[in-house]
């Protein structure tokens, strides 16, 4: 069982990261707001929702603390989400190389 | 085998026979690891669902941004990232032996659920009310209506889901029949939950967002 001081420095911990989390997440709003095109603000958004992800993942879920398990997560999540990009081109090629495209 | 070598690679059952003792995947319990698989797994089917959301949106010239406030998504937002704190409380609590503490931070977690999921709900009875819904959607086309409830749908799904299970776990753990670990486990799903959400917002709701 951890000692009073671990459960009190691991609580200001989380909430340093809640803030954090709380803070990127105005951050996306205030992206949205932005007067960019749709892809700059899809990418933009996409990196701080990476990053709010790999915080509630490595201190709300604790990957930070067992290696093996993180490289196991992370190999694992990233190689079926990766897997998952192959039909973007054709997402394209429907608004732009078809023939009645606009 | 030694008694001594039994101590370190089995041990004796109470037939008699010797079980092979292995330590656990990663050091992480059974429960524990089987709470990541289902993770992994359901964080599959929901990038699924958003690459298929994404490749509509991007396919379809005439997407429509129907959203004109960001005050109750906002709102939203703030209560799921609040319930993951109350959680990681609720937990630490239970680590520590105080059992009301563990319970009083679950159920809080549990009704900050509730709370996104009328939210949730009551912006949906917004978009009925104005003509929106799987089939058809009177800002252009109805694959807007497909896709927007079918994502915000499963992540819907998936926080009742969490606030069921939180009640049922914080209850047992009252009654003694579940410990710090369960609540744990059901900690990780309710983060993860909370983590779908974080990719939700920006490409369901921000980037549909009127200027």
């Amino acid at each position: 069982m951890a000692t009073p001081d671990t459960h009190t420095s691991s609580t200001t911990k989380d909430l340093i990261v809640y803030v954090c989390l709380l803070a990127l997440a105005g951050i996306q709003f205030f992206i949205a707001y932005q007067n960019i095109t749709a892809s700059q603000m899809f990418v933009r958004m996409l990196t701080v929702a990476i990053v709010e992800a790999g915080l509630a993942l490595l201190f709300f879920m604790h990957l930070a603390d067992n290696r093996g398990l993180r490289w196991f997560v992370l190999l694992f999540t990233v190689l079926v989400i990766l897997g998952m990009q192959y039909g973007w081109t054709d997402a394209f090629r429907l608004t732009d190389g078809v023939p009645w495209a606009k | 085998m030694s008694q001594a070598d039994l101590s370190i690679h089995g041990q004796v059952s109470r037939t008699g026979a010797t079980e092979i003792m292995t330590a656990p995947t990663f050091s992480v319990p059974a429960k524990k690891m089987a709470m990541w698989l289902f993770i992994i797994a359901d964080s599959a089917t929901f990038a699924g669902c958003l690459v298929a959301y994404g490749f509509i949106r991007n396919a379809t010239p005439d997407w429509p941004r129907p959203f004109h406030s960001i005050t109750n998504v906002a709102l939203m937002t703030f209560i799921l990232l609040s319930s993951s704190l109350t959680m990681l409380i609720g937990v630490q609590s239970a680590q520590k032996g105080d059992k009301a503490g563990a319970f009083r931070w679950t159920m809080i977690t549990a009704v900050l659920g509730i709370l996104f999921a009328i939210l949730h709900i009551r912006e949906w009875m917004g978009m009925f009310a104005e003509g929106a819904n799987l089939f058809h959607n009177p800002w252009g086309t109805p694959l807007f209506g497909a896709s927007f409830f079918s994502v915000t749908g499963l992540h819907l799904t998936h926080v009742l889901g969490g606030v069921v299970a939180l009640i049922a776990v914080a209850i047992r753990y009252q009654g003694g029949r579940y410990n710090a670990d369960d609540l744990e486990i059901t900690g990780l799903y309710w983060h993860f939950v909370d983590l779908v959400w974080m990719f939700v917002v920006p490409l369901v709701y921000l980037l549909n967002l009127a200027h």
